[in-house]
């Protein structure tokens, strides 16, 4: 192996233009990069992923529940349920791989400590991974939309907001998936992640049934649920019938949402590699 | 608020121009005092270190002498308890960003992509350096070359070979033209005929000018490729020079290696080191280091010699009481 020696060392060099501590777009363009890349190697294994689940559950909840319940809160059982699995696929698109792919690069693979090593720096490592999976939850969130309008539902304009809300909420629940894979110390943590926080999120979230039918405390505490805010919202788009006020909260909360585990991802992960 | 260093932009400026090379008397690396603990174990302790820019430094020493942690305190993923660290002049871990823009970085893990090519691993690599988008694509065929992967563009990572893995994970480093490379026990685990094919490239790489602090158990490795070979032990710098003065300087031309007879090694070591002169066990013989002084009078005393040239092992285990490999 053999170098060759040439000067054109300047013109391959590459810029930082920020000062320390802030976030460069270039940095955050190269960890998007990265994984664009990857996805290249397994978007069929994704698109699979995306498409056949919320297909079974419409098909086995949508049908079969839906012959027993007929109307629910004033939609058909499976117009509720088509749009409320929009929601459950943005967070299961966004927020596992966040906890498993993140826990296991950071973990196993080393590869944080390869990209560390190039001029990209913990938060924007967390900005450019969470951006990635909130804009592929963004597009596959629409798949089972376009599912339940094959079977059945009432297609309207309203349905062209659905991929922006599915982009917040994905970065919402990627950012959130990040910070547990760096609190989590071993892939037996993730029993309690999945069972204990995944289920509650995606039962508790006016998907399957309103929430009026649960205890207040319950409905209470789905307050705090970004995945009842995201429902809503789509919901609210497909469908309309949602006031300005009740928009803005449930965005406000999402954004909310995201500067806090913004932070908290930043911080916990800044942790875990940086020794 | 840091030191503005000539040659190079200020924080905040609006200027989008590549960093500017720094004057050749800003040391590439410096380190002064620089400690490092985990819990009550200080990995590093005290460490004092400059590296002229050009120079291709060998870091030596044994596993848990500090080497590792040292480079990952260089690119800030491990913080300094205590002391300064500045690369191409830029204080560490506050500049760190900058200072990563211009240096490669050759893991001791292994974190190639295994399900991509050869060429997206690379590719994927120069957004991350942020190679200009007009030369990312010469950048990654270069790297390509530099490798010996010309022709293996296409081919899986988890389908090379050991050495073609190594090779890639090097030229990995070297995609943005770094002034200063660091290479972490670059060829840990491999087999002799492809340590010595990695040499090649840091030798090429010490010939065009690039800084290079090589970490490294092999004294061989850190003989033949270093200007100047640093030796460490128990997280500090015990001793530091080019390979031969070093050698000179504590182990002579030549080391005579003797087997005890039936009065036992320590009686054999007492009696040469009362003459002044320097001894290591090696297995059951006994070196005496510096040999070509030893007068006739105490060598007859002390057996039959075996006669060979002094290394820079001679001087390590000298040194630090610790043997490398």
């Amino acid at each position: 192996m053999s170098i060759q020696h040439d000067r054109a060392r300047d013109d391959a060099r590459p810029e930082v233009h920020a000062r320390p501590g802030r976030i460069e777009a270039d940095a955050v363009i190269g960890v998007v990069a990265r994984e664009w890349i990857l996805y290249g190697q397994s978007w069929r294994a994704t698109t699979f992923a995306a498409v056949v689940e919320p297909t079974l559950y419409l098909l086995c909840f949508g049908f079969g529940m839906g012959a027993l319940i007929g109307t629910l809160a004033g939609f058909s059982y499976i117009d509720f349920l088509g749009t409320g699995i929009v929601a459950v696929s943005v967070m299961f698109q966004s927020m596992m791989p966040a906890v498993i792919n993140t826990f296991i690069k950071r973990r196993f693979l080393h590869t944080y400590e390869g990209i560390l090593a190039a001029p990209v720096d913990v938060r924007e490592l967390v900005t450019g991974e969470a951006l990635w999976l909130a804009m592929r939850s963004g597009v596959y969130g629409c798949v089972p939309l376009l599912v339940a309008v094959g079977f059945g539902l009432r297609p309207g304009p309203g349905m062209l907001l659905v991929p922006f809300i599915a982009f917040l909420a994905g970065f919402a629940f990627a950012l959130f998936g990040i910070w547990i894979s760096a609190v989590i110390t071993s892939v037996r943590s993730m029993d309690y992640v999945f069972s204990g926080l995944f289920t509650p999120l995606f039962l508790v979230a006016g998907t399957f049934f309103p929430l009026t039918e649960l205890p207040a405390w319950v409905q209470n505490a789905a307050m705090a649920n970004p995945l009842y805010h995201a429902v809503e919202l789509i919901r609210g788009s497909v469908f309309g019938g949602l006031g300005a006020g009740a928009a803005l909260l449930h965005v406000g909360v999402l954004l909310g949402f995201i500067v806090l585990m913004w932070f908290l991802a930043g911080f916990q992960m800044r942790r875990r590699v940086v020794g | 608020m840091t030191t503005p260093v000539p040659g190079r932009r200020l924080p905040g400026s609006a200027s989008s121009t590549p960093v500017d090379t720094p004057p050749p008397d800003v040391p590439a690396l410096l380190l002064r005092g620089v400690v490092k603990r985990f819990g009550t174990l200080t990995a590093v302790d005290g460490l004092d270190l400059e590296v002229p820019q050009g120079v291709v430094l060998g870091l030596l020493g044994p596993n848990g002498a500090g080497k590792s942690t040292t480079m990952k305190m260089l690119t800030a993923q491990s913080l300094a308890d205590e002391g300064e660290i500045r690369i191409l002049g830029h204080p560490i871990p506050a500049e760190s960003k900058w200072a990563r823009a211009r240096m490669g970085v050759v893991p001791q893990h292994d974190n190639l992509d295994e399900e991509l090519t050869v060429e997206q691993n690379l590719r994927m690599f120069s957004f991350l350096y942020r190679v200009p988008r007009a030369r990312r694509k010469e950048a990654v065929a270069r790297a390509m070359r530099l490798a010996q992967l010309g022709d293996r563009g296409d081919t899986l990572v988890d389908d090379l070979s050991g050495g073609m893995r190594r090779r890639l994970l090097i030229v990995r480093a070297l995609l943005h033209r770094p002034e200063l490379v660091l290479m972490d026990e670059p060829t840990v685990g491999l087999d002799p005929q492809v340590r010595q094919d990695l040499w090649g490239v840091i030798s090429a790489l010490r010939d065009e000018g690039v800084t290079v602090l090589m970490s490294t158990h092999y004294i061989e490795e850190a003989e033949r490729l270093s200007d100047e070979v640093a030796l460490m032990a128990k997280g500090a710098v015990v001793e530091r020079g080019t390979p031969a003065d070093l050698v000179a300087k504590y182990a002579g031309s030549t080391v005579e290696e003797y087997t005890p007879g039936d009065e036992g090694a320590d009686v054999l070591e007492r009696r040469v080191r009362e003459h002044g002169f320097t001894t290591r066990r090696t297995g059951v013989t006994l070196s005496v280091l510096r040999a070509e002084e030893l007068p006739d009078s105490l060598r007859d005393r002390l057996g039959t010699p075996h006669r060979r040239a002094s290394t820079l092992e001679d001087v390590f285990v000298t040194l630090t009481g610790e043997s490398v490999e």
